[in-house]
């Protein structure tokens, strides 16, 4: 039984990497300058350029935003034992976001580091807030708590916008409000890389986040330091949640989303899920951006539109479903 | 051998556990009653490390509780809470899986699932194995918690009412896997329960509580008598014995 199980666990990855290859390679191949697969072996020098400069910074920073939001997403879920939590709906993105207006209004020329530092302190002071709210109220009703965290998400928005408008720095902030990846370009994209070591530390203590998964009692009882465990997810979570949202902005739904879809195909064994959630999430963000660049060809709708259209509808269906069950 | 020693724990002004102590049999089943309040689930959770006492000692084996290191304790002791419906999609052999952990830290070796396969067949759930515990019916989903429970491998086993969302005839059953937990492979169990017979039916030793003191402990024979249960419970309790085992009624008074 066991082994048939796992036999039919394996056309679906087989697909998954498939059809990621494919829209990578759509992704690279899809623009307003002319670049085509077929000359991909006698570039002339611009299309050398842009295929280094900003075609393939873009391709690739799509695949680690987005296996990292969905991953980042899962993670919160597992901490939270809630399936509708995720740095969206836990305040981390606007926290992220009120740090990020915080260096911009005290370090007049805020450098990238300052940001990210700022960044990474006020998501993690949110999140963890968000997270003893959710330990103090005893309602466990899956839908309740991610609606709380929305309203706290809003509640620090609001304060972002109000110092913004205090300081007469909208302009400046209103670009992290929307997820973009038309401006990515060789420069500019590196902070995304710190994903990439994030993510490894959380393959590497998959097996005790699935124990958590089962709650604080349950993992204490096994031997799982939780405290411990739980300040380490919080931490990547805040960490990773800032290097996306300097980088290429906020994008909502992803990291609920594509974990919830993973878990109704393959359940909930957080170190088994790992791979698929990281390449649907991945596979996510590269269609959804290559729709958000050719639906109004050559114009581009920004990226966030796009996945909070497709996002909003699935995320319907996923709360309309938890509720009925 | 378990000893509790003057353990007392209160929330605010609340005094939830009041100066107990007891020793508890190691290789008998005991079970733990009293009316709803009185401490009973605050002592196992003590008792289990889940949360810390204010004041007193627990040992276990001569050692106290508080300066076990997570992963031994975890060897030695485990607990299963009141479980309410589990929101997760884990198939039961995968949860069974995770009382392995104190052991391989998730790296499951081939004893690991020698153990985890006598464990499932114990409980009955060999069949059911492969299903997502989110499908089970309250009775399967107590027996999975259970067999990760006896995956764990502890000679100390704490259950927290186990007996809830049981109808009879799996009250029954879990009542004689924990008996055949005692008797064939020599655990020490304790347990919570509230039905007073399943008690007298099944338990050795009786530990009544009530307002947050120990009431009385003894053998279940010293324990189901109507002295001590018109007590416990403020109520006139009807002992009658039938092949040798006593049964309460009350249901009428």
């Amino acid at each position: 039984m066991e082994g048939s199980k796992i036999e039919n666990r394996k056309p679906f990855n087989w697909i998954m990497i498939a059809l990621l290859i494919v829209f990578t390679v759509v992704s690279i191949f899809t623009g307003v300058n002319d670049l085509s697969i077929r000359n991909v072996f006698s570039l002339t020098d611009t299309q050398r350029l842009i295929l280094l400069t900003t075609r393939l910074p873009r391709t690739i920073s799509l695949i680690l935003a987005g296996s990292t939001l969905a991953i980042s997403g899962l993670l919160m879920q597992q901490l939270t034992q809630n399936k509708f939590v995720s740095p969206t709906t836990a305040g981390t993105l606007a926290s992220a976001r009120l740090g990020i207006v915080t260096a911009i209004i005290f370090f007049s020329h805020s450098s990238l580091t300052q940001k990210t530092v700022l960044a990474f302190i006020f998501s993690l002071i949110g999140t963890f807030t968000f997270i003893l709210f959710v330990r103090s109220v005893k309602i466990k009703n899956a839908v309740m708590i991610p609606l709380v965290g929305l309203m706290f998400g809003n509640i620090v928005n609001s304060l972002s916008t109000y110092l913004a408008v205090q300081y007469e720095v909208v302009q400046n902030t209103s670009s992290w409000l929307q997820g973009n990846f038309s401006l990515i370009s060789s420069t500019n994209y590196q902070l995304l890389f710190l994903s990439v070591p994030l993510l490894f530390l959380i393959y590497l203590l998959a097996y005790y986040f699935t124990i958590m998964g089962l709650g604080k009692d349950v993992s204490i009882e096994l031997g799982v330091p939780y405290g411990l465990l739980e300040l380490a997810g919080v931490t990547i979570v805040a960490l990773a949640t800032s290097a996306i949202i300097l980088t290429v902005g906020s994008i909502p739904f992803v990291g609920i989303v594509v974990p919830n879809l993973i878990s109704l195909k393959k359940g909930d064994h957080f170190g088994k899920i790992l791979f698929p959630t990281a390449g649907f999430g991945a596979l996510f963000l590269l269609v959804t951006d290559v729709l958000s660049r050719t639906l109004i060809f050559p114009y581009e709708i920004p990226i966030s539109v796009v996945i909070g259209v497709v996002g909003s509808v699935l995320f319907l269906y996923l709360l309309l479903r938890g509720e009925s069950k | 051998m378990m000893e509790v020693q003057n353990v007392t724990k209160s929330y605010g002004e609340t005094i939830v556990v009041n100066n107990v102590s007891l020793p508890i049999e190691k290789g008998k089943m005991t079970a733990c009653i009293g009316p709803n309040g009185a401490g009973k689930s605050t002592l196992l959770e003590m008792v289990s490390r889940l949360i810390p006492q204010d004041t007193g000692h627990i040992y276990i084996d001569g050692n106290e509780v508080k300066t076990w290191k997570k992963g031994d304790f975890a060897k030695r002791l485990s607990v299963l809470k009141q479980t309410n419906q589990m929101n997760v999609r884990l198939t039961v052999r995968e949860l069974v899986s995770f009382g392995r952990f104190p052991y391989t830290k998730g790296r499951l070796n081939q004893h690991c699932h020698e153990v985890i396969d006598s464990s499932l067949e114990y409980l009955g759930l060999l069949d059911l194995q492969t299903r997502y515990i989110d499908t089970l019916s309250g009775g399967q989903l107590q027996r999975a918690m259970i067999a990760m429970v006896l995956c764990q491998d502890t000679d100390y086993i704490l259950l927290d009412e186990p007996l809830n969302n049981l109808d009879m005839s799996y009250g029954v059953q879990m009542m004689k896997t924990l008996r055949r937990l005692v008797d064939e492979l020599g655990k020490t169990v304790i347990t919570v329960v509230h039905d007073i017979n399943f008690a007298a039916s099944y338990a050795d030793n009786i530990v009544a509580m009530k307002e947050g003191r120990l009431f009385a402990s003894g053998p279940v024979d010293e324990m189901i008598t109507k002295p001590v249960l018109d007590d416990l419970y403020d109520m006139d309790v009807k002992i009658i014995e039938s092949n040798g085992t006593k049964y309460c009624l009350y249901y009428t008074n």
